[in-house]
This record gives structure tokens, C-alpha cells and sequence, in this order.
């Protein structure tokens, strides 16, 4: 069973902070994989514009390195900052490791004109070619995310390992959130793009548990025909689609996730305010009620942070943290490794009915329960 | 060696040995009570007086005569008309085990007989086919061992209702939401559905037991059952009722019966849960219905609206239709209408090689709230022989392909499919139900297994029984005789469906539980299903497991 760490704190702090909360528990992965995903990005040697999108990946080969560099070239994107990682690659399981890369780029003038939905299609695309590309060329490149204020690495092996192997530690790299998976693996294949976080045009999740109901979900997300839906490695990719579904394809309010992957039953939503839209809601989005076990970590492209379980909650996660710092865990050692310094009688563990949210001003949790009201305004 | 003109043997004469059953009697048993030839449904047995020769040795008298003996027995008629049909009511009503029927091992040559005046035989009930059936074949192996431990079935909560009706894209219901556009009606029903009976076809009795039974799952335990009328209409009381909304009444080819729920449309208290428009059935694919005289008596005659005692032959096809496509969108479109589209409508097809273009005309019908598709292992009142052996198309492929269909389309959640034909042929009713809904069906419709577990109908296999369209039923499940349907006791048909929908319930979560499901109907899990069985597995998309 993976273990999920998120930080998040108003002074930007070191990834290395959070891999070291994952190492606190440590009995729940197996070094088949580590995802770090990071907002609010601080670089040492770079002032760094929050606007330029930053392109992460693994470039397996120099071969893919050269096609990397001219495939942006090509489609006008012009490199700002390439921030490069100080490695001990005898740390590293993997052998084919030719260069891991997180590099600013500055938009082209023809794709800054666009609106803001042109331009996002197009860094997903963008994104999506070069996944194409390594694919195409016996998996010799790796793209993680393409997108402003995001930074994705990826590695096979123990989390903090490869914290060492890349100089985590070094606070070359800073940011104000930090998202670890170390993940067990279960059914499916050891592979870098089963790793947790999932990232799709600005939405970020990771999980823990298993997604039993990922065939008919993938399946439906498939027969949507978007151009991001597809991967699946991992069955807990789909939590990170339907997110990104709710937010940009359907536009509802964030309230709405967890009335789509979990909706309420039928006496509740009977008394609900909203209970004939929100019944509406679940027959339409039927096909998207996840069937856990699992604890969904997200984070969105203003920093905030959520926390929602399945609707069995045999995964409880925890939030804790003080004003300012916020941690989220799978096992609330995570928590503590995070943010000692805080009240741990405040700690909170979902029930099945909440989202908790940590907004970017990071001064207290949200809580939100699905028979409040919900935003109908918003909606419709 | 006698002329042959001496013998009274014809053309069409049959022994005991010639007949599917044969009756054993034991004489020393029998009380001669004469339950058994009254209760018989065939008059296939009748009591004989015979005459027995007891030769005496004495050769030494000359006294030229022979003692005869006589004595009393049961004895099997001959002729096909009264051929034993292996109901066994004899050996239950016998009060001393003296007599039962078995099965004949030897070829039984009535199957060249069994066209008597030039009439092809037609029987009720089914196909015949004996043996597993390939859904008794599918397991579900997705057992749920580690990251996702097993749920226990006894404690979880669990979610196992189903829609009926369409559902919009999320996309078109929230647009329609905002403009206050007609978003189509749904409701959520438990996904084994009681197929379409109709009331002529299923005794006043059965058809009652039923609708108690099913009132008692949904207002006493909770478990959302609807039942489906079958062509012929309902009683105009039904209609009237809040226990219509457990209904879904059904339109077909012959409109027997909608004279009377339409003129009781303005009293209706409630909507029903859906309309089912027949278009064609599993048994005997491309035919239309058939309520043979036997049954047309009074009571059926006047729901219906026709004289009694005649044969009611349905069309194969609706009859008011200019082009098929337009026929079907036009009658969905018009029955929507009739009930304030308020109804869910779909129609029900012959599950065929052609289903998928059907499917597809629905999915672009806005109206149209499913389909049904029915497989060749389907039950009939009535039907030609030949029609329920040789036409129509499994079900267990075809629904597959058309869920594979709609999933390349998107469409999946848009238009539910419900799948039915030899669904718990073999008693495995939840198994059977779950492979197919792992590999697309929205739910299933039973028939033949409710009238066997609900009411104890004697129909097997081995065309055991089968006379449900001569009006003779043994046990008054499909006869319109009072003195057959008065047998069968509403009451008890009722306790059966709730005890019947209580174990599918429970053994629907025995299932789920090792998948690790138990938040939505797992429809489409076919990653959950396989069968040690190549070509089949190759064919349904699923795993070969061996």
C-alpha cells in the first residue's frame, strides 16, 4: 500500500523536508517507486517566473536529450532556466538515467496571444508529443509535466535514496508545496508513469489503496476522446481525470468532486437542499464512483490543498499543522515527521462525507461535508 | 406367426418405451385412491381392470380349464395426446410412493410423432438444452488480496441498485440543468428485474403473488424489485394502485390490454416505474406473442378486449409502422408523451446479430430510456417448437458487443442495457446476473427461474412439463382454470419472491465483497471475470483462465 506525504507552508521549504516524513513510514512502501510533485517554486540560482511553464521529465539516452531540445526548439518554446541536478547515479536502481530535466521555458509569442484554454490544450499536447515521442522510441523519454509553476520528478527506488542520489537535500530546489508518494506496487507493472502524483493541465493528485473500479472508470474516461485521458499505468490516475473532468470539463465547483466519486445515498440525498441536482449529478457521473479503499491527496494550481477519502474509509488519512504549515499523510507519523510543532489534538481524519482543504493562505483546514449545501448558484 | 391385419398396429403407434416419460406403478403400494388420475394434466393415466391367466398343472385331470385371476392398476395411455409429460403430480399427491414417472433412456420416437393434423408442436417454457450454460462458466477471479483487502459482505455497506432510463452526458445535464431543459427520467431499481409475464399467460393467482411479493421487497425490505407486465395489460385495480410504480407495463405487437391503462391513465396515482415496448423476444425470436384459447377466459378476454376462448396470436412486427426505425422512434416518442415523459421507455429486442444497429438507433433517440436485449435461452408461454430450438442468438456475446460498442462511443452510462434469457437456468440466478453485468448489462430480467423458485413450476430442461400454453399447468402458475390456479396460493408465491430477492441481495455482496466493490453496481468490471475457455474468453473480451 503506497504512503502519501504532502506539505504545504507559506515560506518555501526543501522536498528533502517531505521525503524525510515518508521515511517515517516507511513499512508501507516498497521502494517500487517515488513521485515528488512541487508548487510555489523557489530556485537558488534562478529568479523564477511563475509564468513559465517548466518541462520535467527523464531523458533516457543523449539520443532523446538531442530530440528533446529540438522538439522545443521546433515548436517555438524558448528555454529560460535548465536546472540541473547534481546526481550520484550509483544511488539510483535504474541504468538508463542519461539526464533528469526541469526546465523554464519562456512561451512563444504566437502561443502567448491565445487565450488561457489555447494555451493550456497546447502545453498538454505539447506534453503528451513528447510522451509520445520516448514511447516511440523504446521508452527513451519520460515526460512528467509541462506546465507554469510545476515541477514533477520520478524515480524507481527507496524515497529518500533518491532525495540523496538527486541532492534533494541541498535546497537548490525550494517550494511552498511538496507532494511524495512512495509507492508498493500492487497489480500492475513497475513503471515511472504509474507513479503518484498524476498530473493533468494543473491538477495533481496521489492515492493510496487501490481503485477497484478502474476498468468501467477508465473505460468511460477513454470515451471521452480528450487527449489527456490516457495513460493509466496506474489505476489511481483516473482520480486525477475525473478531478480535472469536474474543475475544466464540467466546470463545477471543487464541492462537487466528491459528490461525483462518491455520491450520497438515496435517503440522504432525499433530505439534501440540493437533492435533486445533486441525484441528477450522481445518475449522470455514475460511471466515476470510485470503489476505494483510498486516501486522494490533491493540489491546485493556487496552492490548494485537499484531502478526501473513499466512501468505505478503510484508508484514513490525516491533516495536521499550525497556521502557516499544513501536512497531509497517509499515517499520521507522516504528519508528525512533517510538522512536529504542532497541536496533535487538532489533527483531523475524514469521514467519508468531507473534503478538508487547505487554502493558500494556509491559516486553518476547511472542512466541507457533502450535506452541506451545496453551491448550486455556482452550477447552475 | 400371426397376419399382421389381425394386429391393431399402425403408422403412429407407440409403446411405453416410445414415450419421453414412462410411468412406473408399483401395484403393491397402491390404495387405488385415484389421486393420481384426477390430479394428472395429460389424463395420460387411467385405472385398468386386468385379467390374468393362472395355469394349472394337473395333468393328470381331465378337466379342461384354466383360473383366472383378475386385478387392478395404473396404466400409461399411449396415444400423443396423452403422453405422460413427467409433472410428477402423481407422485406428489400419491399418499403411498406407488407411482412416479422416469425419464425414457431409450430415444423416444414422439418426436416424430408430435405433429398431429398437420399442427407443428408448440409447447411452453424452454429451449431444452441441458448443461452449464457458458454464464455457469464465468468466474470472477479479481479477488481483492492486498492493497485492496476484501470487504466483508455481512458488515459493508453496500450500493447494488441499478438505473432505469436514460442518463444525460454530465456535460448536456448540467446545460440542461442551467436552461431548465427536460432532463429524461430515471429510477433506481435492484438490477434483477421480473421479466415480462403477462397476465393470460401467468394464472390471476401467480400473477397476484407476484405483485404482493414484490410490494413487500420495496415498502418491507427495502430492496427496490419492479416486475414487468408482459403484453396483455394489467388489472384496471393495479393500474389504479400505488403499486403500479413497482411496474413496468409492457406495449406489443398485438396493444392486447392497452385499451384499459390507457383510459385509466387519469386516475393513475402513480407513474410506472417504466414502459417496455416488445419488439421482439429470445424464445422464439422474429414471432409474435401467442395466448393460445385454452387461456383466453373471461377474466383474460376482457382485459384484453377480445372474445373468449380464441386463439390471440400477436404480429411479428408492430403493425402501424412505415419504416422500422421510424416505428420505434415514433412509439417511444408517443408513449413518452402519453405519461408527461415522466416514464422511462424502452424496448426489448430478440437478442441477434443485428442488436448493435438497434442499440445505435436508440442511442441517438433522446426519448428511448434503454434496451433489452433477450437471449435464445429466454422462456415463452408459447411457441413453436422449432422457433424456441432453432432461432435466436445467446445472450451472454451479444450484450458484450454492444456494451463494447457504447464504451467506444462514450456512451455507456448514457443508455443502460438489460440483458435476459437463461439467466439462473441452472439456479445459479446471482451468478449468472453478475457475469453479465461485469460484462455490460445494466441488470437482468428473470422469468422462467422466478416461476420455478417463486411458485414451484415443474419445467426443466429435459422438456419436463412444458404445457404452459395449453392452459393445463399442473401447479396453476399458467392456467386460467380456477380449479388449476386455485392450487397455487398468492401468499406463498409472495413469501417466495421475498425470499428469493433477500438471498440474490445477500449473494450479490458475496460476490462484490472479494472484488472489493461495494460503492456502485459493477457493470462493465470485466476485468473481475474469466472462464477456462479460449475462443469464449477471446470472444467476450475477458480472461482465459485454466
Amino acid at each position: 500500500m503506497c504512503r502519501l506525504a504532502l506539505k504545504t507552508a507559506s515560506e518555501a521549504f526543501s522536498p528533502y523536508e517531505v521525503l524525510q516524513g515518508m521515511e517515517a513510514m516507511q513499512e508501507g512502501y516498497d521502494g517500487s517507486g517515488l513521485g515528488l510533485l512541487l508548487r510555489g517554486l523557489e530556485f537558488e540560482d534562478f529568479k523564477y517566473n511563475s509564468k513559465f511553464p517548466i518541462l520535467s521529465g527523464i531523458a533516457h539516452t543523449e539520443e532523446s536529450w538531442h530530440r528533446l531540445n529540438k522538439f522545443m526548439e521546433n515548436r517555438g518554446f524558448e528555454l529560460r532556466y535548465d536546472h540541473e541536478f547534481e546526481t550520484r547515479p550509483e544511488m539510483i536502481e535504474a541504468t538508463d538515467r542519461y539526464r533528469y530535466f526541469l526546465r523554464a521555458y519562456k512561451l512563444p509569442a504566437s502561443l502567448s496571444a491565445k487565450s488561457k484554454d489555447e494555451i493550456e490544450t497546447e502545453l498538454m499536447l505539447t506534453r503528451l508529443a513528447l510522451r509520445k515521442d520516448g514511447e516511440d522510441h523504446g521508452n527513451d523519454l519520460t515526460a512528467f509535466s509541462f506546465w507554469p509553476d510545476v515541477a514533477t520528478i520520478k524515480e524507481v527506488g527507496w524515497p529518500l535514496e533518491i532525495g540523496d542520489a538527486l541532492h534533494l537535500f541541498d535546497n537548490r530546489i525550494k517550494s511552498r508545496v511538496c507532494m511524495a508518494q512512495g509507492r508498493q506496487n500492487t497489480n500492475y507493472g513497475i513503471n515511472l508513469y504509474a507513479c503518484h502524483p498524476f498530473f493533468i493541465q494543473g491538477i495533481a493528485t496521489m492515492t493510496n489503496g487501490e481503485n477497484t473500479a478502474f476498468v468501467p472508470i477508465r473505460d468511460w474516461l477513454l470515451g471521452k476522446h480528450f487527449p489527456g485521458y490516457t495513460g493509466y499505468q496506474s489505476d489511481s490516475e483516473t482520480f486525477a481525470h475525473i478531478l480535472h473532468y469536474t474543475l475544466k470539463k464540467l466546470k463545477l465547483p471543487l464541492q462537487a468532486y466528491k459528490h461525483i466519486i462518491t455520491p450520497l445515498r438515496g435517503d440522504e440525498l432525499a433530505i439534501h437542499p440540493q437533492g435533486d441536482f445533486l441525484r441528477g449529478l450522481r445518475d449522470s457521473c455514475r460511471r466515476l464512483i470510485i470503489d476505494g479503499p483510498n486516501a486522494i491527496i490533491g493540489t491546485l494550481p493556487d496552492e490548494t490543498c485537499m484531502l478526501v477519502m473513499d466512501q468505505k474509509k478503510l484508508r484514513p488519512a490525516t491533516v495536521g499543522g499550525r497556521p502557516g504549515v499544513w501536512a497531509i499523510a497517509s499515517e499520521m507519523c507522516g504528519v508528525d515527521a512533517m510538522v512536529p510543532d504542532r497541536d496533535p489534538s487538532l489533527d483531523f481524519q475524514p469521514m467519508r462525507e468531507h473534503t478538508i482543504l487547505v487554502l493558500p493562505e494556509r491559516k486553518e483546514l476547511t472542512i466541507w461535508s457533502q450535506h452541506d449545501p451545496y453551491p448550486l448558484g455556482q452550477a447552475a | 406367426m400371426v397376419s399382421t391385419r389381425s394386429l391393431s398396429i399402425g403408422p403412429g403407434s407407440l409403446s411405453y418405451t416410445d414415450l419421453p416419460w414412462i410411468i412406473q406403478h408399483r401395484e403393491d403400494r397402491c390404495t387405488l385412491c385415484g389421486h393420481c388420475t384426477a390430479v394428472c394434466p395429460k389424463e395420460a393415466i387411467y385405472l385398468a381392470y386386468r385379467r390374468q391367466r393362472m395355469p394349472k398343472l394337473d395333468i393328470l385331470s381331465k378337466k379342461r380349464n384354466n383360473e383366472y385371476r383378475t386385478f387392478v392398476g395404473i396404466r400409461q395411455k399411449k396415444n400423443m395426446e396423452n403422453s405422460c409429460i413427467g409433472c410428477s403430480m402423481c407422485s406428489m399427491v400419491c399418499p403411498n410412493e406407488a407411482i412416479e414417472p422416469v425419464p425414457n433412456t431409450n430415444e423416444n420416437r414422439t418426436l416424430f410423432f408430435n405433429n398431429q393434423k398437420g399442427e407443428p408442436a408448440k409447447r411452453g417454457g424452454r429451449r431444452n438444452e441441458v448443461g452449464p450454460t457458458l454464464l455457469d462458466r464465468i468466474m470472477f477471479n479479481r479477488i481483492s488480496m492486498l492493497t485492496d483487502p476484501a470487504l466483508d459482505a455481512g458488515r459493508h455497506e453496500f450500493h447494488i441498485t441499478t438505473t432505469l432510463g436514460r442518463t444525460l452526458d454530465p456535460e448536456v445535464f448540467l446545460k440542461r440543468t442551467r436552461d431548465g431543459g427536460w432532463i429524461p427520467p430515471t429510477r433506481e431499481i435492484f438490477p434483477f428485474v421480473i421479466g415480462s409475464m403477462s397476465f393470460g399467460a401467468l394464472s390471476p393467482n401467480m400473477w397476484l403473488g407476484l405483485l404482493q411479493g414484490v410490494a413487500y421487497c420495496n415498502e418491507v425490505l427495502g430492496i427496490p424489485v419492479v416486475m414487468c407486465t408482459g403484453e396483455g395489460g394489467c388489472p384496471p385495480w393495479v393500474l389504479k394502485s400505488p403499486y403500479l410504480k413497482y411496474i413496468i407495463l409492457q406495449i406489443a405487437s398485438g396493444y392486447f390490454g392497452w385499451d384499459e391503462i390507457i383510459r385509466a391513465i387519469p386516475d393513475m396515482q402513480c407513474d410506472p416505474a417504466a414502459i417496455e415496448i416488445k419488439y421482439g423476444q429470445g424464445a422464439k425470436p422474429g414471432d409474435g406473442g401467442l395466448l393460445m384459447w385454452f387461456k383466453v377466459s373471461q377474466l383474460i378476454a376482457r382485459l384484453r378486449g377480445v372474445p373468449e376462448g380464441v386463439d390471440l396470436p400477436s404480429p411479428p412486427v408492430h403493425q402501424t409502422l412505415y419504416s422500422i426505425e421510424e416505428s420505434v422512434m415514433k412509439m417511444i416518442q408517443t408513449l413518452s408523451t402519453a405519461f408527461g415523459h415522466k416514464v422511462p421507455i424502452y424496448p426489448k429486442i430478440s437478442a441477434s446479430t443485428s442488436a448493435k444497429s438497434v442499440l445505435n438507433n436508440l442511442v441517438r433517440n433522446p426519448y428511448a430510456g434503454g434496451l433489452l436485449i433477450d437471449g435464445i435461452d429466454g422462456g415463452t408461454g408459447a411457441a413453436y417448437n422449432v422457433s424456441m430450438d432453432a432461432t435466436g442468438h445467446p445472450i451472454a456475446s451479444n450484450v458484450r458487443e454492444c456494451y463494447l460498442d457504447l464504451v467506444k462511443q462514450g456512451k455507456q452510462n448514457e443508455i443502460p442495457i438489460f440483458a435476459a434469457g437463461g439467466i439462473g437456468k441452472n439456479g445459479n440466478v446471482t451468478q449468472n446476473g453478475l457475469a453479465l453485468i461485469m460484462l455490460g448489462a445494466s441488470g437482468v430480467h428473470i422469468g422462467k427461474y422466478i416461476m420455478q423458485a417463486a411458485a414451484g413450476c415443474l419445467g426443466n430442461e429435459k422438456n419436463r412439463c412444458n404445457v404452459c400454453n395449453v392452459g393445463i399447468c399442473p401447479k396453476g402458475i399458467t392456467s386460467q382454470n380456477p380449479k388449476l390456479y386455485r392450487r397455487l396460493d398468492p401468499d406463498q408465491v409472495a413469501e417466495r419472491v421475498a425470499h428469493i430477492f433477500m438471498s440474490i441481495s445477500t449473494e450479490m455482496k458475496k460476490i462484490m465483497a472479494p472484488l472489493g466493490r461495494s460503492q456502485s453496481l459493477p457493470v462493465g468490471m470485466s476485468d473481475a471475470l474469466g472462464i477456462a475457455d479460449k475462443d469464449a474468453a477471446d470472444r467476450l473480451n475477458i480472461k482465459y483462465v485454466c
